[in-house]
């Protein structure tokens, strides 16, 4: 690439380069099976024994104190290597910088180690059935307990991702029944194997369980974790919602990848589709687009301006960007589009890969939400109906 | 490593925006469609004391040896603002078509704004812009360049680009293939980015309009209909203008790569620009769609220059030869 990067950086390109042509899995069963989760596991320890599964954070807690542009620059050879999405990436990139900006230092050393070398795999832990996009409507309570020094859950999660084989959550639970709704929440951290925990898993498209339902059943948990004070869980939580919808869950080297692998795609069955060509072009085009996108925004943000509602720009590009290419691809497989697993070409990689997608203008707020905040925070649209 | 634009960028920029802003250039533009150049000219003028003219003239020739990334800043600049006139050609274009040949003088006259020149390059683009009000015309046929004479004038869409068929009018000198790609290449480069500048006025414009204009009862910007198209026009150019950046960069340090995303661009761009027009129509409901309200200066403009330079099917070619040509299909 034509940008100058330092002699550091491309240090650093290289190293990353060739720890993973020695160490990179590949493609890996699907995290939401049993066996699945198990092979993750292995490579998040293998990934930590490196040191480059938090490349970012600080070497005390397994980091390197990478730059920004250094882990951009990570993630795309991450990506290149063909290595699997990592399961993870709940913990690292949702909870993990709130825990950075939030958490007591007793809360770092406790969570953090355990969460960069895949020990600890966490679920994240805020909608429930009366409480999607509308996220400040959530109903499930934390109840005060002086005598214990701690707090009491009760209700409903759902949709919870990779609940099924985490083994611990972290959510928001309505603490001040008598408060506004966006006050009067409060963020708890708590192990999935807690008494009065129950969680039902509940298959997703693709077939596998990488969802689940969690029900609190008075469950206690110690005011040690509870993260930011009582009641200024909104707060906590909105912290990381920029992070989801921008940089951190969505590294252009994923679409970069995907891209050079539809050219590849066409390659093989361009003849047999030539109608496509445009789709195919216009997927590399708009994975060019992102990885650009990308370094205009490291630069931001490394010149210490924030995400901000871009965050939301972000978002809707990416999500709409996955679907497009991974229908690209299925529509040059033909009448083998339909397969799936081991008889599938490519190992059923693009129609995986597609259901997989299909999600992405769903969660981390859907992406009418998020025009909404478009139209709204950055085009200053008035608003209409009343939301509080 | 650094993407976003330089303080000085931003500055000269801000510059641009200060002057084109104080001047009414719908009204020149206007004019300049019904054959009254003057205003226009007077806008060339100023911007030439800028230093717009000079971009890309080398510095013996009296020019500024700029990057292709200030090009694109000034070129946002003149696209939003609907500015008239053979400004890709003279500005964009030219300078590396004419150093090195016979012509090579009028580089100075361009870059201080007293000379203008139009060029027509088949099967790009086939007529020659604004060629009764340039001061020269050439034909560029494959890597032969002659000067040229205007026969018959055609319509353009956007009135205020006014179309010649023009002909060889003298000898012609054989350029170098490098000259021919890079002045191509810029050109387009400079047309993405005047469809981004484009784009974002139609954006504004249209943003204001919907915070203002009002039916049952409410401002019509309240409706999530419209702020949802207006939220995609704001995706699309947010993604349009890096690839505008980044092939300009690509140009700058001359890597294989850069053709290949001077041609994304152009399609981002163009699609981009498309969006905006047409989610700017709609929002304006039927006085958009009057040549009276400004708004019709800048979606015909679009129109235009979607053809011009390379259409999308050219470009998206370009693109897809390119890919198939890397050897390992990477990206970088
Ligand atoms: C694959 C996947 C993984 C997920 N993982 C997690 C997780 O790990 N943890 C977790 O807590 N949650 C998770 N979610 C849940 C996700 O955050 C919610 O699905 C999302 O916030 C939307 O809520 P909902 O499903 O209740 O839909 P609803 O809010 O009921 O929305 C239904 C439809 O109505 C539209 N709509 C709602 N309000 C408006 C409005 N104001 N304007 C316009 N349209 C509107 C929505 O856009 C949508 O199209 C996941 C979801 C998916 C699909």
């Amino acid at each position: 690439m034509s940008l100058d990067f330092t002699e550091h950086e491309e240090a650093f390109r290289a190293e990353a380069r060739t720890w993973l042509a020695e160490n990179s899995p590949g493609r890996l069963p699907s995290m939401d099976t049993t066996e699945g989760a198990a092979a993750h596991r292995v490579w998040e320890q293998q990934l930590a024994s490196g040191r480059w599964s938090v490349v970012a954070w600080p070497q005390e807690f397994g980091g390197r104190e990478a730059t920004l542009t250094e882990w951009v620059i990570f993630e795309e050879e991450y990506y290149l290597s063909g290595a699997p999405t990592r399961i993870t990436q709940n913990g690292i990139s949702l909870l993990a910088p709130i825990i950075f900006e939030h958490g007591t230092p007793e809360q770092q050393q406790r969570y953090l180690p355990t969460m960069a070398d895949g020990t600890d795999v966490w679920a994240q832990a805020w909608s429930e059935p009366e409480a999607g996009s509308d996220l400040a409507g959530i109903r499930s309570t934390a109840t005060r307990d002086d005598s214990r020094g701690g707090w009491v859950l009760n209700g409903q999660k759902t949709w919870s991702s990779r609940a099924p084989f985490a083994d611990r959550g972290f959510g928001l639970f309505r603490s001040d029944p008598t408060a506004e709704r966006h006050r009067g929440l409060t963020y708890f951290l708590f192990p999935l194997t807690a008494d009065g925990i129950t969680v039902r898993p509940i298959p997703q498209l693709d077939g596998d369980p990488g969802f689940a339902e969690i029900f609190f059943d008075d469950v206690f948990v110690p005011d040690a974790d509870v993260l930011g004070g009582a009641g200024d869980g909104w707060r906590v939580a909105m912290s990381t919602a920029g992070n989801e919808r921008g940089l951190s869950l969505r590294a252009p080297g994923r679409f970069m990848a995907a891209a050079d692998q539809l050219v590849d795609l066409w390659r093989e069955r361009g003849d047999e589709a030539p109608t496509m060509r445009d789709a195919v072009v216009d997927a590399w085009i708009g994975a060019r687009a992102y990885q650009f996108y990308t370094w205009g925004t490291v630069d931001r943000l490394q010149d210490g301006g924030d995400m901000g509602a871009a965050g939301s720009v972000n978002k809707l590009f990416w999500s709409d960007l996955d679907v497009g290419l991974h229908e690209t691809g299925l529509a040059l497989l033909g009448a083998e589009q339909e397969l799936r697993g081991e008889d599938a070409p490519h190992g059923g990689r693009w129609m995986d890969d597609y259901l997989f997608s299909l999600a992405g203008p769903i969660y981390a707020g859907t992406n009418e939400i998020q025009r909404n905040i478009v139209a709204e925070r950055i085009l200053g649209l008035p608003r209409g109906e009343k939301r509080s | 490593m650094r993407f976003a634009i330089s303080a000085e960028q931003r500055s000269f920029g801000q510059a641009l925006t200060g002057l084109l802003t104080a001047a009414d250039v719908p009204a020149a533009t206007r004019a300049w469609a019904a054959g009254d150049d003057a205003p226009g000219l007077r806008l060339w003028g100023q911007l030439a004391e800028l230093g717009v003219t000079a971009l890309v003239v080398p510095e013996e020739s009296g020019g500024i040896d700029g990057t292709p990334l200030d090009l694109a800043v000034a070129f946002e600049c003149l696209g939003h603002h609907g500015v008239p006139g053979p400004w890709i050609e003279s500005v964009a274009l030219a300078p590396s078509l004419l150093a090195g040949t016979k012509h090579h003088e009028l580089l100075a006259d361009l870059a201080d704004g007293t000379a203008r020149v139009t060029i027509a390059a088949a099967p790009l683009t086939p007529y020659a812009l604004d060629a009764g009000s340039a001061t020269h015309a050439f034909v560029l046929d494959g890597d032969a360049l002659s000067a040229a004479r205007a026969t018959s004038e055609l319509t353009s869409v956007d009135r205020s680009r006014r179309l010649h068929v023009v002909e060889a009018d003298g000898p012609s000198e054989i350029l170098a293939d490098t000259a021919v790609a890079r002045g191509l290449d810029l050109a387009a480069l400079a047309c993405s980015a005047s469809l981004v500048g484009a784009g974002e006025r139609l954006l504004r414009d249209s943003v204001t309009y919907v915070g203002q204009r009002r039916q049952f009862g409410r401002v019509i910007g309240e409706y999530q209909a419209l702020k949802h198209a207006l939220a995609d026009v704001r995706v699309a150019l947010d993604f349009a203008r890096p690839l505008v950046h980044g092939a300009a960069r690509g140009l700058e340090s001359g890597g294989d790569d850069a053709t290949r995303d001077v041609s994304a661009a152009k399609v981002a761009a163009t699609d981009a620009a498309t969006l905006a027009a047409r989610t700017a129509l709609q929002v304006h409901g039927a006085i958009g769609y009057t040549m009276e309200h400004d708004l019709s200066i800048w979606i015909l403009r679009v129109r235009a220059l979607a053809g011009a330079w390379g259409t999308t099917s050219h470009h998206r070619g370009r693109v897809l030869d390119h890919l198939m040509r890397s050897a390992a299909c990477t990206s970088d």
